[in-house]
């Protein structure tokens, strides 16, 4: 059949109201069956297993301290992001330096590198002789509860400033112009009007901080101090990942972490527009002074700091034993898939393959739903309900996730450990595409569409005309955060398959020394998987630049 | 002493490309109602901007009550500023919006509260004070906007298009209302609009801006009667522009040779013999009568279209050099002419106006931006 004609019957096909019916109910039941049912049912399914935990106090002690580490953790790290991230966010925005597009550009490399690099590089910086710590010969911060707050902090900090700098662009200086005019200097300015403005972009930052840190798993395993089962900082991955996915501590603390994780973003969603920032108390020759450019020089001296001294730096650390692994012939090693090397390729081809798989799912089963919440096809209060459902995997931590859907196919042996990885990283990565592409599609005017229509165009010429080249960039986009998203994923991978390794999970085991691997090995590795991260980034901005081009 | 003087202030964007303001000096005086009238892109917002010191001048100086501000912020220089858009905080009522000012500048509760309540009786929305922006109506807003301008006790008042937003009727009601309010305070305004009849209902002077400079400065009458350039002409009010050269000057005045040899007399004496020039007449300036008549400045044409205006008539004639003026006439006051009449039209040598035909051409200069 030729493109015309398959074209030709797709329109044919798309114009009965029963196929289109069935395209939408079969990405809805995908939903359903594949993302959002597995994990309740996974926790009901083991439930009777939760009641052993209260028969063991000390494990019990043990399990609600890592729950109160995790929560904890989350809250304090997401607080000094914001504090942190909200005066680098505003240099950038704000600034007329030529030298920004640079500090823009750099500010996402820690949010680019593949979280398995980030904990490794931290871990060279601050805990290992060959890092900062050979300054002051001794080690500075030894793995533990300090170590994984800067990894949090490190990792959460560009998507605080992303959300900030996006804001601030968006916002109508109008006002802050407005306040200075009536008396308000600067700092005032921006306190009472601007920020208070702000406040739902702030709220955001926020809970994606959280979120992040409450999930992350692969590099945190790697900095908490785990020595022989013990970890010098137990949060809730951590002790999943000590315990065992299947012991009825890791269900208790899954489902947990689910509940309380729910709950708790429910709330900020609920009660944070109505969080009122303090406005009407003023300190105008304080504030008077804080404005002044000398106050305001120090405050950007400081913001840059900290953000090349404790963001930047650390994160590219892992560079060096990369280079020193080039030319010490580890290399050689590796290229020859010697020893441990075979079974990195492996892993490797293995993460790359089934991110590519996860990233076509998505975007075929999760274009209908895009479109469902976008356009509101099942009503209004239906599409809003999809609309929030579908976030859930994204504030649940990725672990307890991951343990949760184990814990329900688990029940279906026949089913091969592959198509397990890739259900629990469609589940992981779904909410990130179907978001990007229903708001870009909420974008485009109804008008484009009735106009299409009224010309003739059948739903498919719709959709292929008009919808799809105006949401091509979002469409690539969603998909490139999937698949980084998924090769990334290690926390839902440790849960989920007993005997496959993603490269990131390989990692983890030869930093923690439960494969035997050198410092150059775990460098090289990590090297290969940053280079090749950045490659698909860039194959991708090209392959997009170029589409837009040609318009 | 000047309230607000401007002195050879140039503005520049785009790394010098675009020169928003060039080489612009003013003085506008204590407790004058003074308006910046222009197209749009003729600079009128940016002077104003420049004046609060929301941006810095490239060149020149800008002086409030004598003193230098070129390097103060525009929280210090006393100002009240009213945007186009009203800028209400949208996260405050009326009342915060209104008491923000003397809230930022640490007034005590008493006097926040006291001013508070004046000013939102002056504009007479103390019983909004509890709504929130988005429950008001443009013309509520605009009001809750100038309170809030003047709650913090500036002198100088900045309004940048205030009523550019708001339906004809508001529009109508609110100029006025607004220069009642600056002259009971005895304030000193600064009003941008590119509405002439706006500008002219309600200032005591106008600055005439276009690309960026000032054309010229008077009254409402000094501009609408004696326009010293030909866009003024046109910009205020409306004309009509007849080319022609400067056939013969004498103490009484000259004459003028139009297109097809027509002949007119006007009092202009200082152009020269030979001289291309523009003749501006306004259309209400001529008196027209059916058939041929034997007066001064006669010049004969047709009624080409008619249109009823309500207070007056509209007529536009071909005359028999095929250029066409515009004639109003009020509508009670003479009989009707018909469309193809054949009509006289004539004007008053001093009503006219004679300006040196543009270097760049007439119809450049009549471009509004």
């Amino acid at each position: 059949m030729s493109r015309f004609g398959l074209f030709k019957f797709l329109d044919r096909v798309s114009s009965k109201p029963a196929v289109r019916y069935v395209t939408y109910s079969i990405s809805v039941v995908f939903f359903f069956m594949l993302i959002l049912i597995p994990p309740i049912l996974g926790i009901l399914f083991k439930w009777n297993q939760v009641g052993q935990i209260f028969e063991d106090p000390s494990l019990q002690a043990r399990a609600l301290g890592a729950i109160y580490a995790s929560f904890g953790m989350a809250l304090f790290v997401s607080l000094i992001d914001v504090v942190a991230g909200l005066p680098l966010a505003w240099f950038i925005a704000r600034g007329k330096s030529k030298w920004l597009n640079a500090l823009d550009t750099l500010v996402d490399i820690p949010f680019i590198l593949p979280t398995v690099a980030l904990g490794y590089s931290m871990l060279l910086f601050w805990s290992q002789p060959q890092g900062v710590s050979s300054l002051f010969g001794t080690i500075l911060i030894s793995p533990g509860w300090l170590l994984v707050l800067l990894l949090h902090f490190v990792f959460s900090f560009p998507i605080v400033v992303r959300v900030m700098v996006g804001a601030l662009l968006d916002y109508q200086i109008v006002y802050e112009e407005a306040s200075r005019t009536l008396g308000a200097p600067p700092l005032t300015a921006d306190r009472t009007v601007t920020l208070s403005i702000l406040k739902p972009s702030l709220v955001s930052s926020f809970i994606l901080a959280f979120a992040r840190s409450l999930s992350e798993t692969g590099a945190t395993v790697m900095v908490a101090g785990i020595v022989e089962s013990k970890a010098a900082f137990e949060n809730g991955p951590v002790f999943i990942f000590l315990t065992g996915k299947n012991s009825a501590a890791a269900v208790f603390v899954s489902f947990v972490l689910i509940a309380v994780a729910s709950l708790i973003f429910a709330v900020i969603t609920v009660l944070g527009p109505r969080l009122k920032l303090p406005t009407k108390k003023v300190w105008p020759v304080f504030e008077r002074r804080l404005s002044g450019e000398g106050f305001a020089f120090s405050r950007s001296v400081v913001t840059l700091l900290l953000f090349f001294f404790v963001v930047l730096l650390p994160s590219l650390f892992v560079a060096l034993p990369t280079v020193s692994a080039i030319t010490n012939g580890t290399f050689a090693q590796a290229l020859s898939s010697a020893g441990i090397w075979q079974g990195y390729w492996q892993s490797l081809i293995l993460s790359y393959f089934v991110g590519a798989v996860v990233t076509l799912i998505n975007t075929f089963l999760g274009l209908p739903m895009a479109v469902l919440i976008a356009r509101k096809r099942v009503g209004a209060l239906t599409s809003t309900i999809l609309d929030v459902l579908i976030n859930v995997p994204l504030i649940v931590p990725s672990i307890a996730l991951g343990a949760s859907m184990s814990f329900f196919w688990s029940n279906f042996a026949f089913i091969p450990e592959t198509a397990l990885l890739v259900f629990a990283h469609i589940a992981i990565t779904y909410p990130y595409f179907v978001r990007a592409m229903s708001s870009a599609i909420e974008r485009i005017s109804m008008d484009l569409e009735e106009a299409s229509r009224i010309l003739g165009a059948k739903p498919f010429t719709l959709f292929r005309t008009i919808i799809l080249p105006l949401t091509k960039y979002s469409l690539f986009a969603g998909a490139l955060i999937v698949f980084t998203r998924s090769v990334d994923e290690t926390g839902a991978t440790l849960a989920v398959v007993s005997t496959l390794k993603t490269a990131p999970v390989l990692l983890v085991d030869w930093v923690k020394g439960t494969v035997k691997a050198t410092a150059s090995d775990v460098g090289l590795g990590i090297g290969f998987l940053v280079i090749l991260s950045f490659a698909v980034l860039l194959v991708m901005r090209l392959v997009v630049r170029g589409k837009e081009r040609r318009y | 002493m000047p309230e607000v003087k401007v002195e050879n202030v140039s503005k520049k964007f785009g790394q010098g490309k675009i020169v928003a303001v060039d080489n612009v000096s003013l003085q506008i005086r204590d407790k004058e109602y003074f308006s910046l009238l222009g197209p749009s892109g003729c600079g009128k917002t940016t002077l104003l901007r420049l004046i609060a010191g929301l941006i810095q001048p490239d060149e020149g100086n800008i002086y409030i009550e004598g003193k230098l501000v070129n390097n103060v912020p525009p929280e210090d220089r006393g100002i009240g500023f009213v945007f186009q858009t009203y800028a209400l905080f949208p996260h405050m009522d009326v009342w915060d919006n209104v008491t923000y000012g003397p809230r930022v500048k640490a007034w005590n509760t008493q006097q926040s509260n006291k001013i508070g309540r004046e000013m939102l009786e002056m504009v007479r929305l103390y019983e909004r004070a509890k709504a929130l922006p988005h429950e008001l109506s443009g013309g509520m807003m605009q009001r809750v906007a100038v309170a809030r301008a003047l709650s913090a006790g500036a002198k100088l008042l900045l309004l940048d298009e205030p009523l550019g937003a708001l339906d004809a009727k508001i529009r109508l009601e609110l100029r006025y209302e607004i220069r009642r309010l600056v002259k009971d305070l005895e304030l000193t305004a600064i009003h941008v609009t590119h509405d002439q009849a706006e500008a002219m209902a309600i200032s005591d002077r106008i600055a005439i801006m276009r690309k960026g400079r000032v054309l010229q400065v008077g009254t409402p009458q000094e501009l609408y009667m004696n326009p010293q350039e030909i866009f003024v002409a046109n910009f205020v009010g409306e004309a009509n522009f007849l080319e022609g050269y400067v056939e013969s000057v004498n103490e009484t005045g000259a004459v003028l040779e139009l297109r097809g040899r027509l002949h007119v007399k006007v009092l202009d004496k200082n152009k020269n013999l030979g001289e291309k020039v523009v003749l501006a007449v306004r259309p209400e300036a001529f008196e027209v009568w059916k058939g041929h008549r034997k007066v001064q400045n006669a010049l004969s044409g047709q009624v080409e279209r008619f249109r009823f205006e309500g207070t007056n008539v509209r007529y536009e004639i071909r005359l028999e050099n095929q250029d066409l003026v515009v004639v109003t006439r009020p509508t009670l006051a003479v009989e009707w002419l018909d469309v193809g009449e054949k009509v006289t039209v004539s004007f008053p040598p001093d009503k006219s106006f004679v300006f040196t035909y543009p270097s760049k051409g007439l119809r450049e200069e009549l471009i509004a931006e």
